[in-house]
């Protein structure tokens, strides 16, 4: 299958000689959830504004549903829905004219029906004749993401989408991306809350000063580089662990009342029941255990600092 | 083209004008009627004929050009300055639309504004003084041309500005004491010879000059040459606005 968003040999160096993306590939399928994720200032802004037409690339292609976003801007524009970072809004426009703006501006004929089939979806509709400059923050953000629905796109680039959002509309938001993308809609989101790439994406592109670093299926992700911990809580304390465990690299923790054993999750060499067996023989007495899954957190922390 | 896109535009702009019905209209009709209560009312009584034409009559075409000047800059400017200063440009820039229609959509609707304003002040202006226009198809050509043309200047302005002080600096440096220099108050051959010849280099000198021809059928330079300069200029702004476009001046890095 074709992919719906193809940048290869994407360069951007700005006028100050900051060189803010270098020679980045990268395919997004259609009808995917792909999650950006890097640090403040790894060029995720700078990837999403080239490819929505508002930053110039220095060189390399991008193309949106096949359609050149330099020579075929139209087509490709026409495609994609853009919620910026930063709530920029007209304070003086009722929200139904904003909304309405938006469409028109995207070369669509008026569709009421459409528009308000939009705000209720996102709780806008009571809202429809307020002002924006009367509206709460997550209210503009609510109607950010509707001026970008209201085309109906086929890629929806969610920049920093819940910075400072509520719970209840974080929920929302995620549950709207969902949805759209049942509706077949592929979803670019940025961010660096992890727990947010976590929940929603399919799949994972870590970006760090301008690179992509590495690009992979989320699950295979948190396989491939996840770390599983068993901790056992022991009935007695341990002053030392035993000679006879030696080679299974225990961490003695919490005075002694506690062992943790680190494995990888892909390591199916050494069973957990193996290591249980191995303490009992030991007799070390043990009264609970527990593991832990490191989350994508823990893996992308570990990235970075392997780039670093 | 994209027509929703150029319609979405200039209506929003002209709902901005609504909006701000005070500054767009009324306070430049107010001023303008103060002109005439002063210039043709109050002093114009004790200034002879000018070519023929009562000095209060004589001035209309001049304070009409210099109203469509002056609000054809601030009209434009401010439109494309506002969203690039709260950042609402960006939807704009990543539309389906080109650049030419961005400029059809906002220098048209600043130009229709400051058009609608003309044919305020002119009708204001009937209400004190006689009024002939003896030529309604230069008078509506020069109006629009000029219109259009200062829209443009102002577009330019509104993109190189980066504060709202250099928005103000050039129609409150360059345009207003050219405008006011450049025959609005009087006919150029009330000059000293020396001072006739340095005003034809100020553009405007034309501009009114080939207005009040279409009035009174009087001009202080050939009504050809006027419009040959209005053309010049035109040509001008446009080239400036393509070469901003062609390199991202200011709106995309």
């Amino acid at each position: 299958m074709n992919p719906m968003i193809s940048l290869s040999g994407l360069t951007k160096t700005y006028d100050g000689g900051f060189q803010a993306l270098k020679r980045v590939d990268l395919d997004i399928r259609a009808g995917e959830i792909f999650a950006l994720l890097g640090p403040n200032g790894a060029g995720k802004t700078t990837l999403i504004s080239i490819v929505c037409g508002l930053v110039r690339g220095s060189s390399g292609t991008v193309t949106v549903g096949g359609h050149d976003i330099v020579s075929d801007y139209r087509a490709a524009r026409a495609l994609i829905g853009l919620v910026p970072q930063e709530l920029t809004t007209d304070a003086f426009e009722t929200v139904w004219n904003a909304v309405s703006f938006s469409r028109g501006l995207f070369g669509k004929p008026a569709n009421p029906a459409y528009i308000e089939s939009v705000l209720r979806s996102l709780s806008l509709w009571e809202k429809r004749d307020n002002r924006i400059m009367t509206l709460s923050g997550g209210m503009k953000r609510r109607l950010l993401i509707a001026k970008a629905l209201s085309h109906e796109p086929r890629v929806l680039f969610l920049d920093e989408p819940t910075a400072g959002v509520d719970v209840e509309l974080r929920r929302d938001m995620w549950a709207l991306v969902r949805k759209l993308q049942q509706d077949g809609v592929t979803v670019i989101l940025t961010t660096h809350y992890i727990e947010e790439a976590e929940e929603m994406a399919d799949r994972i592109g870590v970006i760090n000063r301008g690179e992509i670093i590495l690009v992979e299926d989320k699950a295979t992700l948190m396989h491939k580089l996840g770390q599983k911990q068993l901790t056992v809580q022991l009935a007695e304390p341990l002053a030392a662990v035993p000679e006879s465990l030696a080679e299974w690299g225990l961490e003695r923790s919490d005075e002694g009342h506690a062992l943790t054993y680190t494995y990888d999750a892909e390591d199916q060499q050494r069973g957990i029941a193996d290591l249980l067996a191995a303490l009992a023989a030991a007799g070390v007495e043990f009264k609970d255990v527990n593991t832990r899954q490191s989350s994508l957190e823990d893996i992308f922390v570990g990235l970075l600092r392997e780039a670093a | 083209m994209n027509l929703y896109a150029i319609r979405a535009i200039y209506r929003f702009e002209m709902a901005r004008a609504w909006r701000t019905l005070t500054q767009s209209i009324i306070s430049p009709v107010i001023s303008t009627s103060l002109y005439f209560v002063v210039f043709g009312a109050a002093i114009g009584s004790r200034i002879p004929q000018v070519e023929g034409v009562s000095y209060g009559s004589f001035i209309v075409p001049g304070l009409i050009m210099l109203s469509l000047l002056t609000q054809s800059l601030s009209n434009a400017s401010f439109g494309i300055y506002f969203p690039r200063f709260t950042g609402t440009i960006y939807e704009v820039l990543s539309a389906p639309v080109s650049y030419l229609e961005i400029v059809i959509s906002y220098v048209g609707a600043a130009a229709t504004k400051s058009l609608i304003l003309g044919v305020i002040i002119l009708a204001t202006a009937a209400m004190f003084v006689p009024i002939r226009i003896e030529h309604p198809l230069w008078m509506v050509t020069f109006l629009v041309l000029t219109a259009v043309t200062f829209s443009l200047l102002g577009f330019i302005i509104g993109i190189w500005a980066d504060g709202f002080e250099k928005l103000q600096l050039v129609p409150l440096l360059i345009i207003t004491p050219l405008a006011f220099l450049g025959g609005t108050f009087y006919s150029i051959n009330m000059l000293p010879p020396l001072w006739q010849t340095v005003t034809l280099f100020n553009p405007v000198v034309y501009l009114v000059s080939g207005f009040r021809w279409s009035f009174y059928g009087i001009a202080d330079v050939s009504p050809a040459v006027s419009l040959g300069m209005t053309f010049l200029f035109l040509a001008v702004c446009i080239g400036v606005v393509a070469w901003i476009f062609r390199t991202g001046y200011r709106l995309k890095p």
